[in-house]
């Protein structure tokens, strides 16, 4: 092993994955050093899961290689389950058991004795909040707790790599702070951690790097900031009266903005990137006004995932742009 | 830091066949705990489990029973002979409890959850089909009690009724087996539902459960005698020395006068074919 595999984490190259003609992963690289955060950030359907599927030992790529704490995936699995931890998509807890009981399974199944897995379930309980409701069964937990317990039960074995799919998806933004709050915390102890996520504040508030991906390639990578640099300006929305008034709206905004508006005739909104932020938006109301066109409401956003995906990849991101 | 991702050294992650097979049990263990738990927090299924073995000991008893058992419609001896086939068809049924368990597994996360894990694959499915017995057991002492209210008596020796009710649970583990394997290849909890039950009625009407197995008709009458749960039944009403009801025909053939023998020999059978089926299925099922 080289100097250079020690002090990276996670290493995957090339990743193929394919279901029947469709190509779920087309060539995926990543990098995660130890002791760091990556985030793989896409849109529903991106490959996202499929990459961490093939990094935790649970899915064969087509091709393609990939290490996790210098171990094969494909040649030890074994070895690689003994030293990550997985917190999915949907909290895999068993809800007939307790909070305390999860955990304790969890540790038993990693080999742990029975004295270690109670006295290491009752720690991670007592750390994530749960020790209240530790001896109840989980099926009474809120969404944010079950997260938590899964969480947890990522951690029993002490894994130096943990992987977190999507861990917010789903839960309310008080249950996401508390959980951006925990996986803050486990960063600060050192773990490396690779997570996903469709949010790219996610990825901000968590990532030291972040990876963007889009049908299953790479099509971005570097920090926050110089993927938001990328993006330039804000998004202008307005929202008029009449359908009748989108095409003039439409005009006006092609006018202000730094690329094509997006028109969606069901809400009556018009948005578009303006470089110039608030002075766009008035020029735009001037003009509107000017036109006669009566504006019901008007906002002004920060970027957002969808509009990274406008601007790397031309097309809006699929599940993100139809909501 | 960059100690801490160091792989150990090989010599340390090295494991001992007998380690592996110790790891086999232990994890056996947990996951059987687990699933005798999810049972315990659900007592209503011991209403499920049971209320249709018992419907069907009512129906046989009083409603067919006259028509099928004994002259003059007198049904006693039939209920007498109907109680081994019942305790059969009940274990059987139970297997659907494997194939919704691993079903639902699959569906709520679980089996990823453990498939993330260092953990032995056969444990498992060894953990479900032995958590299994556990509800055997339990069903069967209801129905027990069922029988012995209805007339049934064991009259046989008490180390053969031992035997009778352990001839039952073998079988229940070799249902229990085909069960997973069924849970494993359904693609949700609905299909599962159906899937796991609709093979139970030709494997346990087309048999000697409630029928004296001589009076099939056409091809039905081999399948019948070759049927493993024939075979189950009548080694067990054997050893728990329930004759048939008088005048009825004595079942013939190899299978029939070896029951116990076949039966034993079937129920291997199926566990040596199902259990790598089940364990392989195991390692393809999340590899979607």
């Amino acid at each position: 092993m080289s100097e250079n595999d020690r002090q990276v984490a996670v290493r995957a190259r090339d990743l193929v994955k394919t279901y029947g003609s469709t190509r779920a992963l087309d060539g995926v690289d990543l990098e995660v050093p130890s002791g760091k955060v990556l985030g793989l950030l896409g849109p529903n359907g991106a490959g996202k899961t499929t990459t961490v599927r093939i990094l935790t030992t649970l899915l064969k790529p087509d091709s393609g290689e990939a290490w996790v704490a210098g171990r094969d995936v494909l040649a030890e699995p074994d070895s690689v389950r003994r030293v990550i931890g997985l917190s999915g998509q949907y909290a895999a807890v068993d809800e007939n058991l307790t909070g305390f009981e999860n955990l304790y399974m969890v540790g038993r199944l990693y080999g742990q004795n029975k004295a270690t897995a109670r006295a290491r379930a009752r720690e991670l309980l007592a750390r994530f909040q749960l020790d209240e409701a530790a001896d109840r069964p989980s099926k009474g937990y809120s969404g944010g707790m079950r997260r938590r317990l899964d969480l947890a039960g990522a951690l029993v074995a002490e894994p130096t790599v943990v992987i977190l799919d999507e861990p917010t998806t789903g839960l309310d933004p008080r249950g996401r702070i508390e959980m951006w709050e925990v996986i803050k915390e486990l960063v600060a102890d050192g773990t490396t951690v690779l997570l996903t996520t469709q949010y790219l504040e996610e990825a901000d508030q968590l990532a030291d790097s972040i990876v963007v991906i889009d049908k299953g390639r790479v099509i971005a990578r570097g920090t926050a900031d110089e993927l938001k640099s990328q993006i330039s300006g804000e998004r202008l929305e307005l929202v008029v009266s009449t359908v009748d008034e989108l095409p003039a709206t439409a005009k006006v905004l092609a006018e202000v903005g730094a690329a094509e508006p997006a028109i969606d005739e069901h809400t009556r909104r018009v948005d578009v990137i303006v470089d110039t932020g608030p002075k766009a938006l008035v020029e735009a109301l001037r003009l509107l006004d000017a036109q006669n066109v009566v504006v019901q409401d008007v906002a002004l956003h920060r970027p957002t995932l969808d509009d990274v995906f406008l601007s790397l990849t031309g097309s809006r991101a699929e599940s993100e742009g139809e909501q | 830091m960059t100690a801490t991702i160091q792989a150990k050294p090989a010599s340390t992650e090295h494991i001992s066949t007998r380690a592996r097979v110790a790891k086999v049990f232990t994890d056996s263990g947990v996951v059987t705990w687990r699933n005798v738990m999810n049972v315990r927090r659900n007592p209503e299924w011991l209403l499920g489990a049971t209320a249709f073995p018992i419907m069907f000991v009512l129906m046989f008893a009083y409603v067919f029973g006259g028509a099928i058992g004994g002259p003059g419609g007198d049904s006693s001896q039939y209920r007498e002979f109907l109680i081994a086939g019942i305790f059969a068809q009940t274990v059987a049924f139970n297997s659907s409890y494997t194939v919704i368990g691993f079903a639902s597994d699959l569906q709520k996360g679980i089996i990823d959850r453990f498939r993330s894990l260092p953990m032995s694959r056969l444990a498992v499915i060894l953990g479900r089909t032995t958590a299994d017995q556990v509800l055997s057991v339990v069903v069967l002492v209801v129905m027990s009690a069922c029988g012995l209210l209805i007339g049934w008596r064991i009259r046989g020796s008490f180390l053969d009724a031992v035997l009778g009710y352990l001839m039952i649970l073998l079988f229940a583990f070799a249902m229990s087996w085909i069960g997973a394997y069924i849970g494993l290849i359904a693609r949700s909890v609905e299909v599962a539902n159906s899937a796991g039950l609709i093979w139970m009625f030709p494997l346990t009407f087309v048999s000697s459960a409630f029928v004296p197995q001589e009076s099939l008709p056409g091809v039905l009458g081999p399948i019948a005698d070759w049927n493993p749960f024939t075979a189950a039944v009548n080694a067990t009403r054997d050893l728990f020395n329930n004759p048939s009801p008088a005048g009825w025909p004595e079942p013939s053939g190899w299978p029939a006068e070896n029951a116990a023998l076949y039966a034993i020999l079937s129920c291997v059978a199926i566990i040596a074919i199902f259990a790598p089926l089940a364990t392989a299925q195991y390692r393809r099922v999340a590899s979607k």
